[in-house]
């Protein structure tokens, strides 16, 4: 039953990341009753009703909009339905009854249901897949993505570490929860859960609804309001029925109402719209591959389409020859044990603040009598980076400031390890809408650096012999887009 | 997924050799669609057409599941006017067909992997990533 334990802001040592996953480990007691698949699931995911709910870690904000929701509608109906039902048909407490009903319905559905992730790899198929990568190409390091020709357009594929998989065209990896996630659209801490390719239709719904049912409210308020100011006076009707919808709430949320219809009408998902994937601006003969060509078509197959089941099957029992995913056997796969600490996800943000480190001492160590490096604007220090960072010159000319697009990161196959940091701390309260991996800094808040990184070192360290060395290839480069990233979100300070 | 008494005693008795891995096929998008290229290790133990047989239908099943037509929106807009709450009578057309898929991979198993030595283990089990073939060791060759 133990679920993960580890919180963002502790950089614990990973030795902790293996309680609680594996199920030869439970104590004596447990070994009667067979265990149930949820209670070894190696994402962040929170599991209720014995495996039958699905949430993500943190789901106050969840807790908020159910709040609400109801506050507003008991409101409605307790102060305004009776005036309206006596007054002008009793209809109207009824079709506001059917659209709470449906919103609540539409909530719960996509909240608790999965949204479509992707189970982990099995020891044997990842290994498979490291031999093949391995072998392919002798270059250093080995490729991370695959090319697939979709419709006319090439699609890359890339390798996810934390899964092991070769990631399918749309799924992408949610850091908050820690799964790769089919048709990921965006993780909504409002719904507390992933939105994915299996809860999409029952997202889109529920804001729809939602844009309805406050339009509902609002409007017979407003009528509430003045019908009863004819008889008793403005200000003494407005004390008699308070105002119970925010006038801002109603209009983004039906903004967001508008805008999912746009991206259903094109097959998009935020994601990808987001980072402009299809858009014309990147190329003239660029489009979206996965649209049907027409919008009725495109709208018919993201609601009405076939729901595909689930694929982690949570409240299977588990069989003693059922194949343990790899973040469970990260003791027995061979490795070593610094590359084991490097693909288990809780040493991500270890790892982030190495490569921090990382990129801080090689700006620092042609500039050691200057005043703190990190500060400076880093688009005209990046020439002088030496020392383990050569690797990272080329590509210097490319980096912009944060606040743009990171092209050439984005185009980088490995996970974000940092972004649940950024994410963690600033998005939750932010825009609904947090856009996984690639997208650090192209938030509609603006680009968010990461000061907690810039707090942690204010001393430089004298040059470090390349931690490099210490990681295989695997994670080297994961470090080393680590490394740029971080170089990336110093520039936008 | 059910595995006949048989098959089980065959694992439990032979030791497996290796195990080959069809990755999925994307060309067509995110359909579920497998690659038909034959691997290499099972060329001494099954006949080509057969094996490419094998996932052609395996193919086809996936597509019918996933196929856009009237069933499926007929069923699509009636969930969503009963507010899903009828899928907690009846099942959905893909789950329908992964029973079928099932029942076929199994019997495919019984017919001609198992002879062979070869398991084929149902894509849903790996997350309908890979088709996973496991070789076991040659102790009776019976073909």
């Amino acid at each position: 039953m133990v679920m993960k334990s580890i919180k963002f802001s502790q950089f614990s040592t990973p030795a902790a990341a293996t309680e609680g996953a594996e199920p030869s480990s439970c104590p004596g007691q447990r070994s009667r009753t067979a265990r149930r698949k949820w209670q070894v699931f190696p994402g962040r995911n929170r599991f209720y009703c014995n495996g039958r709910i699905m949430m993500a870690r943190q789901t106050g904000v969840f807790y908020l909009t159910l709040v609400l929701i109801l506050l507003t509608s008991g409101l409605f109906f307790t102060f305004d339905c009776p005036f309206l039902a006596s007054n002008l048909t009793p209809a109207i407490p009824v079709v506001g009854g059917v659209l709470f009903f449906f919103v609540m319905g539409m909530l719960f559905r996509a909240s608790f249901s999965d949204p479509g992730v992707l189970p982990r790899a099995t020891p044997d198929e990842a290994a498979d897949l490291e031999r093949q990568i391995d072998s392919s190409g002798c270059s250093r390091p080995p490729p991370r993505t695959r090319e697939v020709l979709i419709n006319g357009q090439t699609v890359k594929l890339k390798y996810c570490f934390t899964c092991k998989i070769f990631r399918p065209p749309r799924a992408s990896h949610c850091s908050l929860c820690d799964n790769c996630v089919e048709r990921f659209d965006h993780h909504c801490p409002w719904v507390g859960n992933c939105v994915g390719r299996r809860n999409y239709r029952f997202f889109y719904l529920f804001i729809v609804s939602l844009s309805f049912f406050t339009i509902f409210i609002f409007a017979f308020v407003i009528t509430h309001v003045i019908l009863r100011s004819n008889r008793t006076g403005f200000l003494s009707a407005l004390k008699d029925s308070p105002v119970v919808v925010c006038f801002f709430s109603v209009w983004s949320i039906v903004g967001l109402s508008g805008f999912h219809t746009y991206l259903i009408s094109s097959n998009q998902t935020t994601n990808e719209d987001i980072k402009g994937s299809w858009s014309t601006k990147r190329s003239k003969d660029n489009y979206n591959p996965y649209s049907y060509g027409n919008i009725l078509t495109n709208c018919c197959a993201a609601l009405c389409g076939p729901l595909p089941p689930s694929l982690i099957d949570r409240r299977g029992l588990i069989r003693s020859d059922t194949p343990q995913t790899t973040s469970q056997s990260n003791g027995t796969s061979g490795k070593t044990n610094s590359s084991n600490l490097c693909s288990l996800s809780q040493c991500d943000q270890d790892q982030c603040l190495q490569s921090t480190k990382f990129v801080l001492q090689a700006a620092a160590t042609p500039l050691l009598h200057s005043d703190p490096v990190v500060l400076a604007p880093l688009p005209g220090k990046t020439t002088t980076l030496g020392g383990p960072c050569a690797y990272l010159a080329p590509t210097q000319q490319s980096l912009p400031s944060c606040g743009g697009d990171v092209l050439t990161m984005r185009d980088a196959a490995a996970d974000s390890h940092c972004h649940h940091h950024l994410h963690h701390h600033h998005h939750h309260h932010h825009h609904h809408l947090v856009s996984p991996e690639e997208t650090p800094c192209t938030t509609p808040q603006g680009a968010l650096p990461c000061p907690a990184h810039l707090h942690l070192h204010p001393q430089p360290h004298p040059p470090v012999p390349s931690p490099a060395t210490l990681y295989d290839p695997a994670s080297q480069d994961a470090l080393h887009e680590d490394s740029v990233r971080g170089l990336v979100k110093l520039s936008s300070v | 997924m059910a595995e006949t008494h048989s098959l089980q005693d065959m694992r439990q008795q032979a030791a497996i050799a290796a195990k080959v891995f069809l990755q999925r096929d994307y060309t067509n998008g995110t359909v579920c669609q497998f690659q038909t290229k034959f691997p290499s290790e099972l060329e001494t133990r099954i006949d080509k057409q057969q094996f490419e047989e094998t996932v052609r239908t395996l193919n086809n099943l996936y597509a019918e599941a996933e196929k856009l037509g009237s069933q499926s929106y007929i069923e699509g807009c009636l969930a969503c006017l009963t507010a899903y709450t009828i899928f907690l009578c009846m099942e959905t057309h893909y789950e329908k067909v992964l029973k079928k898929i099932a029942k076929y991979i199994q019997e495919q198993n019984d017919k001609i992997y198992a002879p062979r030595g070869l398991l084929l283990t149902d894509p849903i089990e790996r997350g309908l990533r890979v088709i996973e073939v496991t070789i076991f060791e040659d102790r009776s060759l019976t073909r």
